[in-house]
């Protein structure tokens, strides 16, 4: 690790102003990603502004057919909620798969998905159930948010204080884990909405995307069965020693058909 | 009534309290006044010429002591790392052993080798300085594996144009293809022994201490073995005499064989703590650790078995050729021969065995012992193939298995390839795995996952290996360059407490416990009155360590003659106390008597008269009640039993679950059942591993891939299903406790056991290209989709 300044904020504008005044500042949300991160030496930043306890950014309300979680809510949480597991299970669940128990103590929503790694499983969430991505500036539609690989609609600085879900019908998320990270090699959110089915898959590609066939083919007939003979294209998804292209886009189908019937 | 502390007794782990508590004393958690820290700067490269190692910059930052390269090694004429095992090619030559310098010396061989060292006032700035160092590298193509390396895509040392190390054999290859020609069938199966990463949950430390007044080197070290790293470091790297030099191995955090070779950043802090006078501590981190610690397996097999008309086994011939890494790690060369091959009998009355092992260099971290160590190997070849034979002449497993096995009756038995096995009942470990997983129950088992959509298979493994290593004029005439025998010293102090040493090191095996019970079993003393010392080369007379699952076989053994003497010498103190002739004088439970009167003294008295020898037979004893043996095995040792893996595929995802896990093992007698349980567990998790999880990837270049917990998968427990575990005994006839060992059995088991499991589930889908380890997902969908 490099020595940087720590700096907690007092509050989002305090810790915008911290970041816009550092050399080159950075929030810290839970540090699960950061803080490996800063211990592999592969950032050097002046400044980590430490955004993880501010109040404003904690909690979880169920409104006008919305689920309002703070960006700072840990994945704990999230899994454990009972508004949660009451108005979109399927976003417990999620929160419930993500690493390990001390990863789901401190990791948060916001950091999760302002980082979007490939496999994480929150964007998922978010461009499976039309979610907005809200910020200390505007509010972002989710799907314009996941722009590439580790890329988002952020601007510098900018901070997300929290993600409104619509509640759906019916949904499920499944996930298809990394043996050894555990992280999603292909995880597939399927949601039921008032403006259709939305079908999102994370993990397999360069950031999560919508599986467009699938949500006609669920539309006309929201069953397994009705995925039967949709094949994902393999052109541009990830590959790795885990997982071939081939594999990936095969789980795909796999793991939709799975979603579907946990909607029950 | 039997002690409740005593021999067969599940006593309670002594050393956990200290564990489970954080109390536990390890390298790192030691800090030596004046303490510095050192950094390696380790190649990114896998083959390349060091043009030139630019320290100033480096050199001129914060906090910065000292910088050494290998140049600097060179010129105070620090030597290279030795190799501890010699073997000779099937030509008389012996293996090319090039030198491994500590700090890479012309050229880098493999991604993490070790090219400076920084030391600085603190972590942080040894690292900083360490990425200051200028390193010019000329690059080279790389040998990224056995292929590369065989096709000659680049010449790793002058010494080794074709990048062999050996040409090894065993047995006679003309005789073999003779027989091999008559037989009804003949089964031919490539296998892969998957390349693994020991992470041990404690990285390698290392501290490195030099008193000025008195002239003595201290090192602290994470290691299995410390005599035997002060042999070698002191014989052959740093030319320092043994009583000028004391190695420290305090609480260690697992091992599994990778703390057992003497490694470079040993020998750097010793060395350099004498240039700097200053103590200097270097902490692996994980990164470090995988791209430094010696790797385990990769081999690469082709097995043929010929069997008769009826499925008797005649002949098994062995093609192997196995990873060195890029330079020979202090037991490599041992591994795939005397380690491997001897054991290609197996349980089984195979009358021909033939194999040849070729060792290749590579550009890729060294290779060496790993748990089980050969063995896994071995069992992995047999097993596979003879659970393949019975498929392809349509006979149950189990009942090829029987139909091959050394009987009972045929024991003490000559094995074609060197070993005699000196007891065993492998019909017995057989029946009893059947029983746990109710074989016969199998059918109704698969056909009922067969109608939830899923594949299951049961594999076998009927494991035998060699342990309790070694007879010293054995191994001697094999290779080794050193004996391998064990030493216990048993302290009675005046009241009757006992301080007992050994020179086995226990880094999560429980000797404080299993060596205790020995002790108060034997001498009527309850357990919280015996300590065991072990990992200090100043308390220890000498040892050999632990690997091999050694300890209790020969440093049980070492600790049961010392214990002899002790009783011996006690029992002329008590003869004396008594008035009575020492051949009259009985001892149980504490208690020296005479038959037929009712004279008694306790083992107490006699220790305090010892110490406090007022009345004493002086003419005839010293006093004190202290005694030591040394003890060098007459044979191996040889536990074996079977295990069954029973697993479930889901074919749509290739996902394969272990739905059950059953062991039927013969370890001899057993000192502490509740530890040997753990023991199994233990290896049969690593062996799992091994075939559903762990495989270490470098790619073409030579460079790692699995180079962390992201890409290197760990069996976790939700990757388990309970084990049912058993024991039978047949004690071992030549060792005074009838003792086998049971530290590796697990992971020699596993693999096999699971993989036959999961080709036999995929056989019922059709596929019956093997499949090898690990067993991922991906690969078992790949192989169910390409069929
Ligand atoms: C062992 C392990 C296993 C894991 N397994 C999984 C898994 O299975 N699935 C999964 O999805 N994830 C997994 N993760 C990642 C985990 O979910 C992290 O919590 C997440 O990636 C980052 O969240 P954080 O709160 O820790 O963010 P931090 O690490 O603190 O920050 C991450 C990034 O987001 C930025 N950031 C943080 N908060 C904000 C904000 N409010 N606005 C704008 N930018 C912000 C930071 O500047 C930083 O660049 C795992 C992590 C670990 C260590």
């Amino acid at each position: 690790m490099y020595e940087f300044n720590y700096q907690k904020a007092g509050s989002v504008a305090d810790a915008a102003a911290k970041v816009a005044g550092a050399d080159d500042g950075t929030l810290m949300a839970g540090g699960m990603t950061l803080i490996p991160t800063l211990k592999q030496r592969l950032a050097m930043p002046s400044d980590v502004v430490d955004i993880g306890q501010l109040a404003d950014l904690q909690g979880i309300s169920v409104a006008g057919g919305k689920v309002s979680i703070g960006s700072m809510t840990t994945h704990d949480t999230v899994a454990n909620s009972a508004d949660v597991k009451g108005a979109i299970p399927a976003l417990a669940v999620l929160a419930s798969g993500i690493g390990d128990p001390m990863v789901r103590n401190r990791g948060t929503m916001g950091g999760s998905v302002a980082n979007n790694d490939p496999a994480a499983d929150y964007p998922g969430a978010v461009l499976g159930l039309g979610a907005t991505v809200v910020t200390d500036k505007r509010e972002i539609a989710g799907d314009a948010f996941f722009t590439g690989m580790f890329e988002t609609a952020l601007d510098e600085g900018e901070i997300i204080t929290r993600i409104d879900f619509p509640v759906p019908t019916k949904a499920a998320y499944t996930k298809f884990p990394n043996p050894a990270s555990r992280y999603a090699i292909v995880g597939v959110f399927v949601a039921q909405t008032a403006d259709g089915v939305r079908v999102a898959v994370t993990g397999a590609g360069g950031t999560a995307f919508r599986a467009t066939e699938m949500e006609a083919a669920l539309n006309a007939n929201f069953s397994p069965s009705a995925l039967d003979g949709i094949s994902v294209s393999s052109d541009g998804l990830n590959k790795d020693i885990h997982a071939s292209a081939e594999y990936r886009a095969h789980l795909i189908g796999v793991m939709a058909k799975r979603a579907v019937a946990a909607c029950g | 009534m039997p002690r409740d502390d005593g021999i067969g007794a599940s006593v309670r782990r002594k050393e956990d309290f200290r564990f489970v508590t954080g109390q536990g004393s390890y390298t790192d958690d030691l800090n030596r006044h004046g303490q510095t820290y050192a950094a390696f700067v380790r190649s990114p490269h896998a083959h390349a010429t060091l043009n030139s190692v630019n320290t100033s910059a480096a050199a001129a930052m914060d906090g910065v002591v000292a910088i050494f390269t290998g140049q600097d090694l060179l010129d105070a004429e620090v030597n290279g790392l030795p190799c501890g095992w010699q073997v000779h090619s099937k030509d008389g030559e012996p293996m090319v052993e090039p030198a491994h310098p500590a700090l890479a010396q012309g050229k880098v061989r493999h991604v993490g080798d070790a090219v400076a060292v920084v030391i600085a006032e603190t972590l942080s700035q040894a690292r900083a300085a360490a990425e200051a160092v200028a390193v010019d590298y000329g690059m080279l193509p790389a040998v990224g594996n056995m292929t590369a390396a065989k096709a000659g895509k680049a010449q790793i040392f002058e010494e080794a144009p074709n990048n062999q190390c050996y040409d090894w054999e065993i047995g006679d290859e003309a005789e073999i293809d003779a027989a091999m020609a008559k037989a009804t069938h003949v089964v031919e199966l490539p296998l892969v022994n998957n390349r693994l990463i020991a992470n041990p949950i404690e990285p390698r430390v290392a501290i490195g201490d030099y008193d000025t007044a008195t002239g003595e080197h201290t090192l602290f070290t994470t290691s299995q073995n410390p005599h035997v790293i002060r042999l070698l470091m002191g014989a052959f790297v740093l030319g320092l005499p043994e009583h000028k030099l004391r190695v420290v191995a305090p609480d260690v955090g697992g091992g599994f064989g990778t703390k057992i070779f003497h490694y470079a950043e040993e020998a750097i802090v010793t060395w350099a703590a004498a240039k700097v006078r200053r103590p200097i501590k270097w902490t692996s981190d994980r990164s470090e650790a995988f791209m430094s610690d010696a790797h385990g397996r990769d081999h690469e097999t082709v097995a043929k078995l010929g069997l008769d008309a009826d499925g008797k086994f005649l002949a098994l011939k062995v093609q192997t050729d196995a990873n060195m890494g890029a330079y020979l790690s202090t037991f490599a060369p041992a591994v795939p021969t005397y380690l491997y091959a001897t054991l290609l009998a197996g349980q089984y009355t195979t009358p021909l065995v033939y194999a040849n092992v070729r060792a290749w260099f590579t550009n890729t971290v060294p290779v060496d012992a790993y748990r089980g160590a050969g063995r896994p190997e071995a069992t992995y070849v047999i097993e596979q193939i003879v659970e393949e034979a019975a498929r392809q002449i349509g006979m149950d497993p189990a009942d090829l298995r029987a139909k091959n096995f050394i009987s009972p009756d045929a024991v003490p038995y000559q094995t074609p390839v060197a070993l005699e096995y000196d007891s065993g009942n492998y019909a017995g470990t057989l029946e009893m795995a059947k029983k746990a997983i109710n074989y016969d129950g199998f059918a109704a088992r698969q056909a009922a996952s067969k109608a939830a959509g899923k594949l299951r298979g049961i594999g076998f493994s009927a494991y035998i290996e060699a342990c309790g290593i070694a007879p010293s004029a054995v191994v001697g005439s094999l290779g080794a360059r050193a004996g391998l025998y064990e030493v216990a010293n048993v302290r009675v102090h005046p009241t009757g407490s006992v301080t007992m040493h050994t020179g086995t090191h226990s880094h999560g095996q429980g000797h404080e416990t299993t060596f205790a019970q020995v002790v108060a079993e034997r001498l009527g003393v309850p357990i919280e009155n015996v300590d065991v010392v072990h990992g200090d080369t100043n308390n220890i007379p000498f040892g050999m360590g632990t690997y091999g699952s050694r300890s209790l076989a020969v440093g049980g053994s070492a600790l049961a003659k010392a214990l002899d003497k002790v009783e011996a010498k006690a029992k002329k103190i008590a003869a004396h106390l008594m008035e009575a002739s020492d051949t009259d004088v009985e001892f149980k439970d504490g208690q020296f008597t005479i038959a037929g009167t009712d004279k008694s003294v306790s083992f107490g008295d006699v220790a305090l008269t010892a110490y406090v020898p007022h009345n004493f037979p002086h003419d005839e004893l010293e006093p004190g009640l202290e005694e030591q043996a040394f003890y060098d095995p007459a044979n191996f040792t040889f536990p074996a039993g079977c295990h069954i893996a029973e697993v479930e595929i889901d074919p749509e995802t290739g996902t394969v679950t272990l739905a059950n896990f059953v062991a039927a093992d013969d370890f001899g007698n057993i000192v502490n059942p509740m530890i040997v349980e753990g023991q199994v567990h233990g290896g049969i998790a690593q062996g799992v591993g091994q075939a559903l999880l762990e495989g270490c990837v470098y790619d073409e270049d030579g460079q790692l891939v699995t180079g962390s917990y992201m890409d290197y998968a760990m069996p976790r427990a939700d990757n388990l299903p309970n084990f049912t575990v058993d024991t039978q005994v047949t004690p071992c006839p030549h060792n005074p406790l009838g003792v086998k060992g049971c530290g590796e059995a697990g992971a020699i088991a596993a693999p096999a056991a699971v993989m036959n499991a999961v080709t036999g589930a995929m056989r019922a889908a059709g596929v019956t290209k093997p499949i090898d380890m690990p067993a991922t997902p991906s690969e078992v969908w790949a192989a169910l989709h390409a069929s």
